[in-house]
């Protein structure tokens, strides 16, 4: 009976569309959360993972031994690598490629690599305009290393510790 | 105005020079009430976005200024589509037919004392027969889409807006009863003598029950159910783009800043000030805080704000729950205070006068 006239005097004075309106009103003076995101940018883990990139020894002698443990180890089955044994006897991949449109950006190529050479680097922001251009080649991905290597080597670092 | 008739009157024909009078001041309204819509939309989507932590439009222009500007450009050259096997005539009368009269009652809307297009008597009356004619075009819409989703939404608001208009006429009733006439600038005039003389005091119910069914009226959140998103896609306009949607637009936000001045004009004593003549003395003041349009405009704005407070914070009444609290509710609750007001009035106990 009393939770009855209750029930009546909440709902005849509507109280709890009142309250629902305070929370919004409230929520209309409160500080905005929102990322102007070319101006503004939220703060960037080393392990990010995005562009790909063939980093080089110091030396400037190319790091990937052609072991294809990134192609075997890839799930999406985005790397495609071929290797040969050069003159000197080193063994040297002559096509590694990576369709990005495949790939899934999970990060697991970078940590089978036992040389380090495969790294998925910082940079998220880039796109293709023609079909065919998702597939990423050799000279592509070492040309992205050498021009980021600071960066990266940065970043690798920062990282080392948690390893 | 008095001056340009007769000016116009010194080199032209009664009959025109009257007409380009009116028709100036018909100008002199649409205009301000275009715009007024382009950035209530704007307004909309920032109080919206405000309230869920977001910042809303803020690229176009400073501010987001712009942003009505550019939408209603690219509204202006989207193609407009007509769907096969829909009847293209019927199509394209139905968003006029939903413009129309939501602009046409602007006619009879005082803005202040003696600032009305038209005077009638039956004012009241002219907007309750008016107001209920958008239904038409709404329901034409959704017939000539030929879309299941259009005429299923468009049933609905036909039901909706019928059963809501018999509780916003019921709270008219009441306040036709307490001012005595039927005339808008009459009824804001019966208000006078500053905050307590308005008509929300005796009729408090009576303004709730109108400003719900007024927002039912609107087919506005949370009684949207005629556009549901999340049910029937957009509702009786899926199938319209460009300017004939862009039309209905118009017709759902300038039947909005309606209610909203109704609202204030009706129950808040349109363009009186809260204050009476109490500061009319003063050199600056008095004029800021005695009668004037800017209190209209400011008691309307409150309203309309009020819309986009509701848009934000209420989830949408299911469609039997709507025609619940229209039926069962809001008009037993207009009756019992229109009986209680007849009582009060037949005793000679009339506290508002």
């Amino acid at each position: 009976m009393i939770r009855s006239i209750k029930h009546y005097i909440k709902s005849f004075t509507l109280f709890e569309l009142f309250k629902g309106l305070g929370v919004t009103g409230k929520y209309l003076f409160k500080r905005k959360i929102t990322i102007q995101y070319p101006e503004q940018k939220t703060p960037m883990s080393p392990r990010f993972r995005g562009h790909h990139a063939l980093r080089r020894y110091p030396n400037g002698q190319e790091r990937c031994i052609a072991c294809k443990l990134c192609e075997a180890v890839c799930p999406a089955l985005a790397i495609d690598i071929e290797m040969e044994e050069r003159e000197d006897g080193t063994r040297r991949t002559t096509k590694y490629d990576i369709d990005f449109f495949k790939c899934i950006y999970c990060g697991f190529c970078e940590e089978a690599c036992p040389v380090d050479a495969i790294v998925e680097t910082h940079i998220f922001e880039y796109h293709f305009e023609e079909r065919g251009k998702n597939i990423i080649t050799k000279e592509e991905l070492l040309a992205f290393g050498d021009k980021h290597e600071s960066e990266i080597a940065k970043r690798k670092a920062a990282d080392a510790p948690y390893k | 105005m008095d001056t340009l008739t007769t000016f116009l009157n010194s080199f032209l024909p009664e009959g025109l020079a009257t007409l380009i009078v009116i028709l100036l001041k018909i100008i002199a309204i649409l205009l301000p009430l275009i715009l007024a819509v382009a950035y209530t939309t704007f307004a909309e989507r920032k109080i919206i976005g405000y309230m869920q932590s977001r910042m809303g439009p803020n690229r176009v222009g400073p501010k987001g200024w712009l942003q009505p500007i550019a939408d209603t450009v690219k509204l202006m050259f989207k193609e407009i589509i007509t769907p096969t096997r829909s009847s293209k005539v019927v199509f394209f009368i139905a968003p006029m037919l939903a413009l129309a009269p939501a602009l046409a009652v602007w006619s009879v809307i005082p803005f202040w004392d003696g600032g009305v297009l038209a005077n009638v008597n039956a004012g009241l009356l002219l907007i309750l027969a008016i107001n209920s004619l958008d239904v038409f075009g709404i329901i034409l819409a959704g017939w000539a889409s030929n879309s299941k989703y259009a005429i299923l939404s468009s049933l609905r608001v036909g039901a909706q807006v019928v059963s809501y208009e018999i509780a916003m006429g019921f709270a008219l009733v009441g306040v036709l009863m307490v001012s005595g006439s039927l005339n808008l600038t009459e009824i804001v005039r019966a208000q006078s003598g500053g905050l307590f003389g308005w008509n929300v005091w005796p009729l408090f119910g009576l303004f709730v029950v109108f400003f719900i069914s007024g927002v039912a009226e609107t087919n506005r959140a949370p009684f949207d159910v005629a556009e549901g998103e999340s049910e029937i896609v957009a509702g009786f306009h899926v199938e319209y783009s460009g300017m004939a949607f862009a039309l209905f637009f118009l017709a759902e936000y300038a039947s909005m800043i309606l209610i909203s001045t109704l609202t204030a004009l009706l129950f808040f004593g349109g363009w009186l000030s809260p204050f009476g003549t109490s500061m009319d003395d003063i050199p600056v003041l008095g004029f800021l805080m005695g009668d004037g349009f800017h209190w209209l405009l400011l008691k309307a704005m409150f309203f309309l704000f009020c819309y986009l407070w509701f848009r934000a914070t209420f989830p949408r009444y299911r469609y039997d729950q709507i025609m619940r609290l229209g039926w069962k509710i809001l008009i037993p609750v207009t009756l019992v205070w229109i009986f209680g007001e007849g009582v009060a009035i037949a005793l000679g106990w009339q506290p508002w006068l």
